[in-house]
């Protein structure tokens, strides 16, 4: 994929085609319902109402309630696909994520939605930059961040597949379109769209893009630049990452998230266990956003193709000197 | 000389009065055992728990998981003995077991896990979380058009979770008349009696507020918790709140009502004189 078509090309947002997939999902599955908190238009799930009213579930604005209903539904031998915005379903309900879903190996969907900063302006109370971090460290939980419509679509025929508790962290900014219409997701891998032995971009979510757009400045300047997508954020692909510390001088790691516990800290686990190498996360630093918009607070931090090229120039820099 | 309805009643409250006094013995020997647990509530709990399991439950004890079995949540996790010990009567988990209780490695884990025990239906421990996970087993059997029932025990400072009336709204507003919840209304909890703490009154006037058709039993007898949990008394459209009166520590004499034995642990003597006094009760 050239990264001429991803930064001239259409844009989607996402909740498209994770609906899509669900309406087909829920024709041809009967056990598949909907499990909301009140945020019909938000999830876009309006359309799935409609179509399926009698396995669509609106708990009302009860987010506890929500996750402990989800895992009741898959006791009672649905699938069902728990959704609502990534911030208050993970940190309102962390606990019955926890028991009810990871602990009891529920067969849920957690269906993370407008995740990272994309609620901009309404601020860190509606900001999911910490859903990773909490996420990751429970066992049993697979957490993923798609990168595209496409792979959007992916996760979701694979969820419904895998049994076991699953969160899908979506976002409404709009993406392009990075991966290839035959893909199939696989938990745990890495999937490596640009080639490069200089420096290793390891983004996740709508900053792939961008690390993309970073790498193509960065070839300009005659630094080869691997990007590698990290979808699947538990399991990790270790053999990506141990791969990317061996083989390139440095990690510059990119999330729309908290650079502690989520992308950032798991990149930093792996290496310091199996290939000390340099790591320079790129994300929130552990502060809460000031206002502005999604657009603004990304570029505040640094989250942008130029961000990441200054820090994979500095990371360089630093390797240099030893 | 077939047996009157009667008769037959009276043998089936002998049968679970028995079993009940056995699922009180395991549950404080195996308490003594781990030197850890929650006597008072599982012996408060224990009649309610043989009832569901030796008469009301449609299961199958050969196949805990049969797709159209009764479900039943014990969302108060920490009467784990009293649970283990029930699946026992039914025999649903092998008496070997109960020895192991909070052994190292052992399946019987302080509080239930599903996936070690066959017959626990969710991992409780956390409080409030059963009435959710219920409310969303009772839709299932809605969307399936299947005819199980959904029967869940909570205890009663339980209810001071709000994750509770998150799920008593969502149950009357789905008209989950599948299910059942029961609240083990022994009045004491961990560190008082609840009405010292957070007063829980007026108990069923808060259900039926809140759309639920209610009954008050005494959570000891067994007649009237068959009558209760009889699907009969069920009415269309509204989910069931039973509120079981009961005594916390029931049928052992220096047990009964008093909130250190929430989590005590009796000695030795304590635990001979308590299977002595409910030994003349099995008789």
């Amino acid at each position: 994929m050239s990264v001429e078509a991803a930064t001239g090309a259409d844009v989607f947002d996402c909740r498209n085609a994770f609906v899509s997939a669900l309406e087909e999902m829920a024709a041809a599955d009967m056990r598949v319902c909907a499990v909301v908190n009140d945020s019909v238009s938000s999830t876009k799930l309006k359309g799935f109402r409609d179509k399926f009213p009698d396995r669509f579930v609106n708990v009302g604005i009860a987010e506890q309630n929500m996750v402990g209903v989800s895992a009741g539904l898959a006791t009672g031998g649905m699938i069902p696909f728990c959704c609502g915005a990534s911030c208050f379903l993970t940190a309102r309900a962390m606990e019955q994520v926890k028991v009810d879903l990871a602990y009891a190996k529920n067969n849920v969907k957690l269906c993370g939605m407008s995740s990272g900063m994309a609620y901009g302006e309404l601020g860190p109370t509606h900001h999911s930059i910490e859903d990773l971090a909490w996420t990751r460290v429970i066992p049993n939980l697979m957490v993923v961040v798609p990168v595209d419509p496409i792979e959007t679509r992916a996760v979701m025929l694979w969820a419904r597949d895998y049994i076991g508790p699953v969160f899908v962290r979506l976002s409404r900014m709009p993406v392009p379109v990075l991966l290839g219409d035959d893909f199939v997701f696989a938990p745990g891998k890495a999937v490596m769209l640009r080639g490069g032995d200089d420096i290793a971009l390891l983004a996740n979510g709508v900053l792939v893009v961008r690390a993309l757009e970073a790498a193509e400045k960065l070839h300009e300047r005659g630094i080869e630049a691997r990007v590698l997508n990290m979808s699947s954020m538990a399991p990790m692909d270790r053999e990506a990452v141990i791969a990317a510390a061996r083989e390139t001088r440095g990690i510059v790691t990119v999330e729309e998230a908290s650079v502690y516990g989520g992308l950032g800290g798991a990149v930093a686990e792996i290496v310091a266990d199996e290939h000390p190498a340099l790591v320079r996360r790129l994300g929130v630093p552990g502060v809460f956003a000031p206002t502005g918009s999604a657009e603004f607070l990304l570029e505040h931090f640094g989250l942008t193709a130029s961000g990441i090229e200054r820090a994979a120039v500095e990371l360089l820099h630093k390797a240099a000197m030893g | 000389m077939k047996a009157t309805k009667t008769e037959e009643l009276l043998g089936i409250e002998n049968r679970l009065r028995k079993a009940s006094v056995a699922v009180r013995m395991n549950a404080l020997r195996m308490v003594h055992h781990a030197k850890l647990g929650h006597p008072g509530g599982d012996f408060s709990s224990a009649d309610i728990l043989v009832a569901l399991y030796l008469s009301v439950m449609t299961i199958d004890p050969r196949n805990p998981v049969w797709p159209d079995r009764d479900r039943f949540v014990m969302s108060k996790g920490h009467c784990s003995a009293a649970l283990y010990a029930t699946l026992v009567a039914a025999g649903m988990l092998d008496e070997s077991a109960l020895r192991t209780y909070m052994d190292p490695l052992s399946s019987l884990n302080g509080h239930p896990d599903r996936n070690k025990v066959a017959g626990v239906e969710a991992n409780t421990g956390p409080l409030g979380h059963g009435l959710p996970i219920a409310t969303g087993c009772a839709l299932a059997a809605k969307m399936r058009r299947a005819a199980w029932r959904t029967f869940v025990l909570t205890g009663d400072g339980e209810l001071q979770e709000g994750s509770n009336w998150e799920a008593a709204m969502c149950a009357a507003q789905y008209k989950l008349d599948n299910l059942v919840l029961i609240v083990d209304r022994n009045r004491i909890q961990q560190g008082d009696f609840t009405e010292s703490t957070i007063n829980m009154n007026p108990l069923g006037d808060k259900w039926r507020a809140f759309g639920w058709h209610v009954i008050e039993v005494d959570g000891h007898s067994h007649g009237k918790l068959l009558h209760a949990l009889d699907s009969e008394q069920s009415v269309r459209g509204k989910p069931t709140c039973i509120i079981a009166n009961t005594i916390k520590g029931h049928g052992v004499s220096f047990m009964e009502n008093n909130p250190a034995w929430h989590h005590g642990v009796p000695t030795d003597l304590q635990l001979a004189q308590a299977l002595d006094e409910l030994a003349k009760e099995a008789l």
